[in-house]
């Protein structure tokens, strides 16, 4: 599964994107984060305001109850401030 | 029902796209347009700087102009949103709508706008006058409210 990131994410996780290899029982969003943030302190400081950090699931919004299995590229953003 | 998305690096002209939206058109009464300019804060930035996801910007916006087709009577949609660096007073976002009659269309460029601004994936920072790359803007709860009015 790829993962990408962007704006103040990308800045605190120190890459634009990675492949991983997810261990059995992350099936949603929220799961995903958890074992994120126990990778290293690099997410832990990207995701330390779990509510903040937006996530889409192939291009599509998803919440952090969204399941993920079959998704190709997740990814995790701040708030939007485009227009 | 002319729909035309761009995510663009360069520049835009308002006439020109209001006249590619509105050529060989008799049915079309009112085109609304809205253009998103950089502001400097009173002198405090020489640039924002804007990223973008490449992909979803395109699929999100194309959702966001389908919702508008299906709430208002639309004959055509041009909506263009930049990324890259942009200085104070360069256009950064333009949205056209274009009705038989005017509420549609102006109701339609303000939702298109609200959306935009809450849900396509665009992330501004800030470069200051002093050189150094600011910071990142943060969303706006107003803007929020402002989308929420369209439930």
């Amino acid at each position: 599964m790829k993962l990408v990131y962007f704006a103040w994410v990308r800045e605190r996780v120190g890459r634009t994107d990675e492949d991983v290899e997810l261990p059995d029982g992350i099936e949603t969003v929220a799961d995903l984060v958890r074992w994120l943030k126990s990778r290293g302190e690099e997410y832990e400081y990207a995701f330390e305001n779990e509510a903040v950090v937006r996530a889409a699931i192939d291009h599509v919004h998803a919440k952090p109850e969204a399941a993920i299995a079959g998704a190709r590229e997740i990814a995790f953003f701040p708030p939007m401030t485009g227009g | 029902m002319t729909v035309s998305i761009r995510i663009q690096a360069e520049a835009f002209d308002v006439a020109a796209e209001t006249a590619a939206l509105t050529e060989g058109r008799a049915d079309i009464g009112a085109v609304v347009a809205f253009t998103g300019l950089c502001r400097d804060e009173g002198g405090r930035l020489t640039a924002l700087e804007l990223e973008h996801y490449p992909g979803m910007a395109e699929a999100e916006i194309a959702h966001i102009a389908a919702q508008a087709q299906d709430r208002w009577p639309l004959l055509g949609l041009t909506i263009i949103h930049r990324f890259g660096k942009v200085l104070p007073g360069d256009p950064i976002v333009l949205v056209l709508a274009a009705s038989s009659h005017r509420r549609a269309a102006f109701e339609a460029a303000d939702f298109l706008m609200d959306y935009l601004k809450t849900r396509a994936p665009f992330w501004k920072r800030e470069h200051l006058k002093d050189g150094t790359a600011g910071e990142w803007v943060e969303a706006k709860d107003l803007d929020d409210e402002a989308a929420q009015r369209w439930l």
